[in-house]
């Protein structure tokens, strides 16, 4: 009983990290209309510079914001560069070129710092117990930012003149459009706000353990599922499917170890699709 | 150094195969297959487990190979068709990691990480190592060719103007009386299974197969010729491996000459250098070296 509670905790608290790149992914869909797979480079590349920004005596806020800034100005510039031309094409082409540009960050990075394994220094903290349950105090203020991160999106978009306007967009470009929203300046908007937000959770998720060149990649179908199981497009349906990807992921290693954690994401998008397609909340819950 | 370039040869005909089947179902369909290094792994694995442990002639093997990696074709794109393209490329995606996931933990069916060694070759112990090479390319270069043949005519048929017409408008196509899905699925188990068959082929070839050897990284190295080569023809395909093959070569010479960077380094450039000719060719040259030719309609 204790370990099924212990893995619901270590799932919900990997969930609310998982669900920060989530909803940059689907946020990211929703505007430019083709799925983003540089997502696996950008996550590496906000996990590094959030390193060497902690290396340099940063805190986890403050690298946190250097691995926004970064990941979301070098995702923008490849969506210029080398993605949104290929939209006119179609989703596809476009698809495949940034399956090519997160390779590039990859190895990009590996030519950097190599393929070992880095880890945040952080303090060590004592985990606290209640009954047979652990808590680690560390992934209690990681977990704390996530939520603090996300309520910022949230209220960005409910609230702000430019959340407005990109939640309009989404919805009807054409009427957006009609109505004086600029479609250039909100397709950059998605793009830098959507792939800060992966490098954010890049870091976030290596917080706690390691990172490596292929840390982006190992997430990139966790990412995936939660937004395909939220439904494409939808950031709160991307934060349910997080959460619900993150307690799956532990109870798969509860039921049948780790060697298999990384195929929940690819079964958890099978049954999605069979049962339900357009997701948990639907496309169109922006 | 013919035997390095019997080497060449074999391995770029592999890729060769591959881009055909790629070619097949993104020149002809519209849809694309993230999972290729899946489908190739599948068959690879299903014809060396039945050659090894199951102590069966090769040629069942390459019979075996495609028939398994078709099935899972056809399983893989049922669950999806009813959806837009894009989630197709993110399930197989998945589809290729889960393939790789098993490949290293089903121990006692794959030995795991370690893979397969000692994968029999048609007459390898009576040939010697470098005459082997040298009657397996023959082999190849049969399949090959058949197999061309195979998805030219498929091409030129009505059935591939029908691949056509749903790729250009699937909703016209299921207008004029297409049954879309039932096309669809076929093209993309039959083109699974030339990935099975190219699996199967690399096997026996080189006699040894592990989890490693089917990266992520081949599926964009076929991206990356049937793109060059011209997407929807297939004598584009094949010039497109063989210059994705020299490519990858003198990327490994080239690579050799750049002083004071270390093993890691190194494949890290090479590795950079193929996703940014990927990147260059798809937004330089979207039609390729040989673009695809729209046969005429004949006249009714």
């Amino acid at each position: 009983m204790s370990l099924i509670l212990q893995a619901l905790i270590n799932g919900l608290v990997s969930g609310a990290l998982l669900a920060v790149p989530a909803i940059g992914f689907t946020a990211m869909f929703a505007v430019l209309r083709f799925p983003n797979f540089s997502v696996s480079g950008i996550a590496t590349l906000g996990a590094f510079a959030g390193y060497v920004a902690y290396g340099a005596g940063l805190q986890v806020v403050g690298s946190l914001a250097v691995a926004f800034v970064i990941a979301g100005a070098v995702g923008l510039v490849l969506d210029r560069v080398a993605h949104l031309p290929l939209v006119k094409q179609g989703a596809l082409p476009a698809a495949i070129a940034s399956i090519a540009s997160g390779l590039v960050l990859e190895n990009v990075v590996r030519l950097g710092f190599g393929n070992d394994l880095r880890g945040y220094d952080r303090p060590i903290a004592r985990d606290m117990h209640i009954g047979d349950i652990r808590f680690s105090p560390q992934q209690f203020e990681t977990m704390a930012v996530a939520l603090a991160i996300m309520l910022a999106v949230f209220a960005a978009l409910a609230f702000t003149r430019i959340g407005k306007a990109m939640r309009a967009s989404a919805d009807n470009p054409e009427l957006a459009a009609l109505k004086g929203i600029r479609p250039q300046r909100i397709a950059m908007m998605a793009s830098f706000v959507g792939m800060g937000l992966v490098g954010m959770g890049g870091m976030l998720l290596g917080l706690d353990s390691s990172i490596d060149p292929l840390t982006g990649t190992r997430i990139l179908l966790s990412i995936f599922a939660a937004a395909v199981l939220g439904g494409l497009g939808s950031p709160l349906g991307a934060v349910l499917g997080a959460l619900l990807i993150g307690i799956a992921e532990e109870g798969a290693v509860l039921a049948v170890g780790s060697a298999y954690r990384a195929a929940v994401g690819f079964f958890a998008i099978l049954i999605v699709l069979s049962l339900r397609p357009r997701g948990l909340l639907g496309e169109r819950a922006f | 150094m013919l035997n390095y370039l019997l080497f060449i040869a074999t391995i770029g005909g592999i890729y060769g195969l591959l881009a055909l089947g790629l070619n097949l179902i993104w020149g002809g369909t519209g849809m694309v297959n993230l999972g290729l290094a899946g489908f190739f792994a599948l068959g690879a694995y299903a014809s060396a487990l039945l050659t090894t442990t199951g102590h069966l002639p090769i040629l069942a093997g390459w019979v075996a190979a495609p028939i398994v990696a078709g099935a899972a074709g056809l399983v893989v794109v049922l669950c999806t068709t009813r959806l837009r393209e894009d989630y197709l490329a993110i399930v197989t995606l998945g589809f290729a990691e889960v393939v790789r996931l098993v490949a290293s933990n089903e121990i006692w069916l794959t030995h795991g990480t370690d893979g397969i060694s000692g994968i029999p070759g048609p007459w390898r112990a009576t040939l010697g190592r470098e005459w082997f090479n040298a009657a397996y390319l023959p082999i190849l270069l049969v399949v090959l060719v058949a197999v061309f043949w195979l998805v030219r005519r498929i091409d030129r048929s009505p059935y591939g103007r029908v691949l056509r017409a749903i790729r250009e408008d699937a909703q016209v196509a299921q207008v004029a009386g297409k049954a879309v899905l039932r096309y669809k699925a076929q093209a993309f188990a039959l083109s699974a299974a030339i990935a099975g068959l190219a699996g199967a082929l690399y096997g026996h070839f080189t006699s040894y197969i592990a989890p490693d050897l089917f990266l992520p990284l081949i599926t964009v190295y076929i991206f990356l010729a049937v793109a060059s080569g011209g997407v929807g023809s297939p004598a584009g395909a094949l010039v497109g491996a063989y210059l994705l093959m020299a490519l990858l070569e003198s990327a490994r010479f080239f690579v050799e000459y750049i002083p004071a960077v270390s093993a890691v380094q190194r494949a890290a450039l090479k590795e950079l250098l193929i996703a940014v000719a990927l990147i260059l060719v798809l937004r330089l040259m979207p039609r390729g070296l040989v673009p695809e030719r729209i046969p005429r309609a004949p006249r009714a």
